[in-house]
């Protein structure tokens, strides 16, 4: 930036490059070391076809992420997104009812409610000014109830292989790749929008704004009720996608998105995202549920039993987090 | 020598710097027992360090402190106030949803095994409460926060008191008061005299400091300039040696009349909960200062103005037009910015770069999807090193994260938030509070500058050689209303008068009283 | 006349001291009945059903009582659940049906308790991590832990120590006797302690709390070990009623989420330095009460969840509504 005024000399050029390695989110490296270890015990998950399907398995959370990160980065918490997947599974193959015909308004019909869900939470937190820990919490009992009601309390119908061809269905014969998931694409295009609608469009610098300081947010013009609701709009769009993904995946199960809301909210955080808003990124938090789903893997594949995954997981948000605020505060 | 004569606390020759200025030369002064002693000054002048260095929460470069007799320093409040000297904060340093007496004594709860002793509490509570002559006041499990502003300042008295304190400093006391509740702490402070206790007084009210001191000593610019006794003397010998000197900052030169345009705000009869009566016009061109004590309704009428707090009542037009402003946003749309005094709880982004806090409210005025343009705005695409040019922001790079930039800089960008903005009408509390002296000289240039270009501006100070050097014209805040108006090149003395009730307001604009 | 009497009354009751949570009580608990007479059996003032209201809400309100104290310091604490679980298979492992090992297990499961709360309590203070992360990390740790080593009922309770769950003192089970004893401490050490005075002083304003010289970090870390041993005995209980203790029965109960939701709805902000027991208390008796509503009319369990849900959010909206500043 050379039209502002530079108060010392120009730094060398190594100066600029340990700079500019300190700039890039350590969630990046993480992930990249969790790879190549993954990759050393099974080389096939290194091959394309190997890694496509582990990122095919990973969509769902990755996405949820990149919702959850609208709302962690304006100051809230949305605690709903777990029970709207389950509702999701449950609320498709109910709706579906095993006609095939029925899939396209079914899935207009849940990002729908994605919308109308996010923005009753949005509306409790905005204009009744409950905290949104307990406005989602509520939430996930409410939508939870819902979906235990309407099922019956145990998973009934199918969902159609037209349904499930995006979480578990690939473009077969194809050059190079040999078959591609639909997963993946939708992964893409939600990671590239989130990202985008974030990093480049006004809304992500107001979300910011919002988060790093209401007040000032509200005295510079920012409409801050609106800029809240939409962030939770977006994130419960979001877990309707992951569930119609996750549905694909694993079918109909009354348990699909038990636990989902808090492994978003910490891969979100590994991604460098700080709880209680003014800070974060979209494909950093999107990483972050990478490099989580790549450690399980790799615990996986190391032999640990599965159950340990989740002591792992809590260690290593708690480590990330006071290695943040200690540092932080070493350099205040 | 009997006790009376000794001064129970003395300050001898303090001098305190901070980085770029010397807050305290060389200071000295004897605090007597039984005596309401009034430091005054202007705000910069060095009360309220020089009440900081003497409880040791800021430790001084020179000097000393001696307390009955004996040389001390204190390395924390707590230590000074076990010792026996406490203070008060003009914020309180309180409990809201705790009982008076949980208050008074929390900390140092009377207890046995752990268990506090309720009734002692009270009892003791309401025995400190007595000796100020405040035990029918209101009830000690009454919670705090049922109580009124005063009452929590008597509160905060018996939380003194019951540390059994000899010397007690008050910081500003009565600017939250009500004339009623003035009144209530004269008495209480009297009690607080039979006790023996040596009470220093930091106001800006001179009725107060007259009714209730004994002796004023005067700070100018971190110099002692003298102390006198009340009895002896009078308002105007006061402010004589608080003010009284040439104005040594520089100051851009004031508006010609040719410079100054059509009306651009105006206000009939604004009121609210905290401001009565408002009648204001806003010129094209012209610097329009504010003055008032704190508590005068300054901020308020700011905020009023720019829809934080809405008037209820009244009118309000800008550029002719008779509009509502009911919010922030409304005031942007209609040209209007706002540069708050509270710059780290409403003004900056901390964790946020210099470019996106200098594009924030320029980027209110797009839709929620449109595509931003990284430095600036379409047609402008370098405006934030435009503005970082034009206010001369220090910073190795517009990445920059605001929180490491110096308050100086901090305000260029806001400043450059509301240049962005292309605002017109712009209203400045206490712009350059908290900046070096260096810095201040660059925002005066670019406020005058503001005004050349055709902007409104409306400059609230408590600087009073800001105001005088800036203001095209001024109005002076008193109880929630405009008190009165000065032209350019008031003293200050004309403007402490108005400003402390001291004198009435003059035939220019008394709206009230 | 009729608004200064009323007004008159709401400030006799404010001198009283009673959350104002216990008129949201006592307008549930008469709506209860009403519909109950109305739309159920109308049993709802029977002793039985009262009786097993309460038990019902015996180890939800256990752990309440702990989770208010670190909610009154402006802490929360997401781990209790597995808290609840780690306890109820610890203590049937370690029991495994000898009345002679019922005081190990015992003294076995506080131990453990206090460190897990100790650990919190660690985590937050000195490393400076968000209580949230912290507790949901500690949570996830212990859950981790538990899922490895047991997968299913594991052990057994010994006769003697269901008394605990199944017992009666004459007409009065024992565990309602311990959840009114649990409230009673609690309450008692949170207003007539020095400790209680502190905890609400730092949850008010850490800043103040510092000015009066006080340890914050201690008072905070004290609160999370009291925390930690409340869901130790709703463990207890839980395993006494179940005979056996599994890895599931502390998040099947949702005991971290509702506790939180208990203790707001009593009136403890989420912000700290207000509220105590009794409003908490009043916060699971309104749970209880619906739910044993929601029963006698015959209402699907599925609902009653859906309805909770709804409740929890419209109870905090009654405080939160009129509050002027942003909320995230």
């Amino acid at each position: 930036m050379s039209e502002l005024t530079t108060t010392n000399n120009g730094p060398s050029t190594w100066q600029r490059f340990a700079a500019r390695a300190r700039s890039v989110n350590p969630i990046y490296v993480i992930m990249i070391l969790l790879l190549l270890g993954v990759g050393y015990l099974n080389p096939r998950f290194l091959e394309v076809n190997g890694f496509l399907a582990f990122l095919r398995r990973a969509a769902p959370i990755m996405i949820l992420t990149a919702g959850q990160l609208y709302v962690l980065v304006s100051g809230g918490f949305d605690l709903s997104v777990g029970s709207i997947v389950t509702l999701v599974v449950i609320g498709g193959a109910l709706m579906i009812d095993n006609d095939p015909a029925n899939t396209w308004w079914v899935i207009l019909v849940l990002l729908a409610g994605g919308v109308v869900v996010g923005l009753v939470n949005g509306f409790i937190v905005a204009y009744l000014k409950v905290p949104s820990l307990i406005a989602t919490l509520g939430m996930l009992l409410v939508l939870r109830g819902a979906g235990l009601y309407w099922s019956g309390g145990a998973p009934r119908g199918y969902l159609t292989d037209n349904f499930r061809i995006f979480g578990r269905g690939n473009i077969e014969n194809l050059p190079l790749v040999d078959k591609f998931p639909y997963a993946v694409i939708v992964l893409a295009i939600v990671g590239i929008l989130a990202t985008y609608l974030f990093h480049r469009m006004v809304y992500g610098r107001q979300l910011l704004a919002l988060g790093d300081n209401p007040r000032a947010a509200k005295l510079s013009g920012v409409r801050t009720n609106r800029v809240r609701i939409l962030a939770f709009v977006i994130s419960a769009v979001s877990a309707v996608i992951a569930g119609i993904l996750l549905g694909g995946f694993s079918g109909v199960n009354i348990e699909a998105g038990t636990g989902l809301e808090l492994q978003a909210i910490s891969a979100a955080v590994l991604g460098g995202a700080v709880l209680l808003g003014g800070s974060g990124s979209v494909p950093a938090a999107m990483a972050g549920a990478l490099a989580l789903e790549l450690l399980f893997a790799l615990l996986n594949l190391l032999g640990l039993p599965k159950p340990l995954r989740d002591a792992v997981q809590g260690l290593i948000i708690i480590s990330a987090v006071a290695y943040a605020a200690l540092g932080t505060r070493r350099s205040k | 020598m009997t006790t009376a004569e000794q001064p129970i606390l003395e300050v001898r020759g303090i001098t305190k710097r901070f980085p770029g200025v010397v807050a305290l030369n060389n200071v000295s002064a004897q605090f007597m027992p039984g005596e309401v002693h009034a430091v005054v000054g202007e705000n910069g002048a060095g009360k309220s360090t020089l009440m900081k260095v003497m409880v040791g929460a800021y430790r001084p470069d020179g000097g000393e402190i001696i307390f009955r007799g004996e040389k001390v320093a204190f390395a924390h409040p707590k230590e000074a106030q076990e010792a026996g000297i406490s203070i008060i904060y003009q914020e309180f340093n309180l409990l809201p949803d705790r009982t008076v007496a949980q208050n008074v004594f929390f900390g140092r709860e009377p207890s046995r095994y752990g268990l506090v002793n309720q009734r002692e509490l009270n009892q003791k509570t309401v025995e400190v409460l007595r000796e100020l002559g405040a035990e029918n006041m209101f009830q000690p499990t009454a919670p705090l926060h049922t109580l009124s502003v005063a009452e929590q300042q008597i509160v905060e008295i018996a939380k003194a008191i019951a540390f059994d304190s000899k010397v007690l400093i008050m910081d500003e006391p009565t600017a939250a008061l009500s004339m009623t509740e003035v009144q209530l702490l004269t008495d209480l402070i009297d009690k607080l005299l039979e006790r023996n206790l040596a009470i220093v007084f930091i106001s800006h009210r001179f009725r107060e400091v007259f009714d209730l001191s004994q002796k004023i000593s005067v700070l100018k610019d971190g110099q002692y300039i003298g102390t006198l006794k009340t009895a002896e003397t009078d308002a105007n010998e006061v402010i004589e040696m608080m003010v009284g000197r040439p104005l040594d900052s520089y100051f851009p030169g004031l508006a010609t009349p040719e410079e100054i345009g059509a009306v651009k705000v105006s206000v009939r009869n604004g009121s609210n909960d905290f401001l009565k009566n408002i009648n204001l016009d806003l010129c094209a061109g012209e610097i329009v200062g504010v003055s008032g004590l704190q508590g005068s309704g300054r901020t308020e009428l700011a905020q009023a103005l720019f829809g934080v707090e809405p008037f209820h009542e009244g009118t309000v037009a800008i550029n002719g037009k008779a509009l509502q402003v009911n919010s922030p946003t409304i005031a942007i749309r209609n040209k209007m910015g706002f540069v708050t005094e509270d710059r780290k709880a409403e003004g900056i982004f901390p964790n946020q770069p210099i470019r996106d806090n200098i594009l924030l409210t320029v980027r209110t005025l797009q839709a929620l999807v449109k595509r931003i343009s990284r430095d600036g705005v379409t047609g402008q695409p370098n405006l934030v090193s435009d503005l970082s040019h034009q206010v001369d922001v220090r910073a190795s790079s517009s990445d920059q994260e605001v929180q490491y930039l110096s308050g100086g800089n901090q305000q260029k960008v806001v400043l450059a938030k509301w240049l962005a903005s292309t605002a017109e009408i712009f209203i400045f509390d206490e712009p350059t509070r908290g900046i070096d002296v260096e810095a201040k000289a660059a925002i005066h240039e670019m406020i005058r500058e503001l005004a050349r270009r055709g902007a409104a501006i409306l400059m609230i100070s408590s600087e009073l050689p800001e105001i005088i050097g800036m203001s095209d014209r001024i109005i002076v805040m008193w109880d929630g209303t405009i008190y009165g108006e000065l032209p350019s090149g008031a003293t200050e003395s004309e403007i402490m008068k108005l400003a402390t009730g001291h004198s009435n307001g003059n035939a220019n604009g008394s709206n009230s009283e | 006349m009729t608004t200064v009497s009323l007004s008159n009354m709401q400030q006799r009751i404010r001198a009283s001291q009673i959350p104002p949570v216990y008129a949201i009580l006592v307008v549930v608990f008469v709506g209860a009945i009403i519909i109950d007479a109305i739309f159920g059996r109308g049993q709802m003032l029977s002793g039985p059903i009262l009786t097993n209201m309460v038990v019902r809400s015996v180890a939800l309100g256990i752990v309440a009582v702990g989770q208010t104290y670190v909610m009154i310091g402006a802490s929360i604490d997401l781990s209790v659940a597995f808290m609840i679980s780690v306890t109820a298979v610890l203590a049937s492992f370690v029991m495994q049906g000898d009345p002679n090992k019922v005081l190990i297990a015992v003294v076995i499961v506080f131990l453990v308790g206090i460190l897990i709360g100790l650990v919190n309590g660690l985590i937050i203070t000195k490393l400076k991590v968000n209580p949230f992360i912290a507790t949901l990390g500690v949570g996830l740790l212990l859950k981790g832990f538990l899922n490895a080593s047991f997968t299913n009922f594991v052990g057994a309770v010994p006769a003697s120590f269901q008394t605990l769950g199944y017992g009666e003192i004459g007409p009065i089970p024992v565990s309602i006797l311990m959840l009114l004893g649990v409230a009673l401490i609690g309450g008692f050490i949170l207003q007539r302690t020095r400790y209680g005075a502190h905890l609400y002083g730092v949850g008010g304003s850490e800043e103040v709390a510092r000015l009066s010289g006080l340890r914050t970090d201690r008072v905070l870390i004290m609160a999370h070990i009291i925390c930690a041993i409340t869901a130790v005995i709703s463990g207890l209980f839980i395993v006494s009623r179940l005979r056996s203790g599994a890895p599931w029965v502390g998040p099947d109960g949702l005991y971290d989420l509702e506790s939180i939701a208990a203790v707001v709805v009593g009136g403890t902000a989420l912000s700290g330095g207000k509220g105590g027991v009794a409003g908490t208390i009043a916060g699971v008796l309104i749970f209880a009460i619906l739910d044993t509503m929601f029963n006698q009319i015959g209402m699907d369990a599925f609902l009653k969840q859906f309805l909770r849900g709804a409740i929890i959010i419209l109870a905090v909206a009654s405080y939160t509504y009129r509050y002027k500043g942003e909320v995230a």
